[in-house]
């Protein structure tokens, strides 16, 4: 497990029963660790987006599996505009993600505010996307600065479809999911039957707010996501969005953070759930967490919570959710008051697998061998 | 002149708190440390060349607002962590 917390990286190194465990040292310890990332066509390359309070953003590159690391000598970065005008300043890089199997060395990154980074030797230099960055539609898309997560707007959920290399899927909060046919030359926004009930306009084009956007590796014209307005599932190439989320008890809802996908099973999906109600706590539901799960597209879903606590008040972050290709499925998230979660049994029960970590931010699965 | 590195930056310095460093100016002074040791000067300056939020860069005792700022051979330049944090 690779996990990126409030104060720095951790690995937490499992066998292959998924019962012993060995948590590492803290990895950059006081830094801001937003993604730690393998690149699993290597096995053994891992990409750290980090920052400090003081000091701005990063990349760390390890081609050892975190034994030694370097910065990238060139990390991502904003151009520098011309005399007079103001130009986008970086804040965090937010999101990796390694490019096609096809292209060995080509990373994405997204960030904050919302810019596209790609690099071709393994993340030691960025360069920006300019279809993305510089296009004219660009600001609308993307609200301005202010417009974003508490924690300032991201550009996040990078998929890549498995069959072509050109074609890439981003969600933006704010601004919505976006898809480019012609590897990020130019891009279109891709939300329709995705509410925004935070905008006065009924039905926009952009400005949406999906947490977290998956395609399915062995179905890849099907898309889910976690919005910020519900769950949804997308079939290409119709390309609108059905809120499977209504489907939810009403008392629970279809806001959270993160979303899981069955690796072999296209129809089933993990979610959980958050308070979405009022002034937005974003801890589960009357504090009782609970995993959800469809094994129908979203047609049903069913409670998952055994071994949870009655009561808890944590929040599990967007990219802090995630699964294993075992049989069956494990699945993992880490919360905000820094536990670490464990279902071996694709939801059915719950166990504590680390705590006393700092917040949690991210959480990615490494599977070494199988 | 002698430039004070705060401890989040002494990675970049081989651990030395104080080193040499040559420059008409800040900008150019960061950009001969940076060729030292590769990666400083992003870490404390952004793409639009503003020195970032939280990082003060003092010429002797006068704080320096750009990196246009002047410097003169037996300056002492203090690179600064403000203390701006402590929420979290």
């Amino acid at each position: 497990m690779l996990i990126g917390t409030r104060k720095g990286a951790f690995i937490l190194r499992g066998d292959k029963t998924r019962r012993a465990w060995k948590l590492s040292n803290p990895i950059f310890l006081g830094h801001i660790v937003y993604h730690m990332v393998l690149d699993h066509r290597d096995g053994r390359t891992l990409l750290v987006a980090a920052r400090t309070g003081h000091l701005g953003p990063t990349i760390f590159r390890s081609t050892d599996f975190g034994k030694s690391w370097k910065e990238a000598e060139r990390p991502p970065a904003f151009p520098k505009a011309p005399e007079g005008q103001k130009g986008l300043v970086l804040d965090h890089v937010f999101w990796m993600t390694p490019g096609h199997a096809s292209q060995p060395g080509v990373w994405y990154a997204g960030s904050s505010p919302q810019g596209l980074f790609r690099s071709e030797d393994g993340g030691r230099m960025w360069e920006g996307v300019p279809g993305f960055n510089d296009h004219p539609m660009r600001s609308a898309w993307t609200g301005g600065i202010g417009d974003g997560t508490p924690d300032g707007p991201k550009l996040h959920s990078i998929n890549i479809d498995p069959r072509d290399p050109s074609h890439i899927y981003i969600g933006m909060s704010s601004g919505g999911v976006f898809e480019s046919v012609d590897s990020g030359r130019d891009w279109k926004p891709l939300n329709k039957g995705c509410a925004a009930d935070f905008l006065p306009t009924p039905d926009p084009e952009y400005g949406h707010d999906p947490h977290r956007v998956l395609l399915h590796p062995l179905m890849p014209d099907r898309l889910y996501q976690q919005n910020h307005c519900g769950i949804y599932r997308m079939e290409r190439p119709e390309g609108r969005w059905l809120r499977i989320g209504r489907n939810m008890p009403k008392k629970v809802g279809d806001i959270g953070f993160p979303i899981v996908l069955h690796p072999r099973d296209p129809d089933t999906v993990w979610v959980f759930p958050m308070d979405g109600t009022e002034v937005w706590p974003r801890t589960s539901p009357d504090g009782k967490p609970a995993c959800y799960v469809t094994r129908n597209a979203g047609k049903t879903w069913k409670r998952l919570d055994k071994g949870f606590p009655r009561r808890a008040w944590f929040t599990v972050k967007r990219q802090a959710m995630a699964n294993d290709a075992h049989e069956p499925v494990g699945l993992y998230l880490g919360t905000t008051s820094g536990e670490l979660w464990i279902s071996r049994n694709e939801g059915a029960s719950w166990a504590f697998l680390a705590r006393h970590l700092p917040e949690i931010y991210s959480v990615e699965v490494a599977e070494l061998s199988k | 002149m002698k430039v004070h590195i705060p401890t989040p930056l002494r990675s970049y310095t081989a651990k030395k708190s104080v080193i040499e460093a040559e420059g008409a100016t800040v900008g150019e002074m960061l950009a001969e440390i940076d060729q030292r040791y590769p990666g400083f000067r992003f870490r404390i300056v952004d793409e639009q060349d503003g020195i970032r939020e939280h990082i003060k860069i003092f010429i002797n005792e006068k704080q320096a607002r750009s990196l246009g700022a002047p410097l003169q051979p037996g300056d002492m330049i203090h690179i600064v962590c403000a203390l701006s944090g402590g929420v979290r």
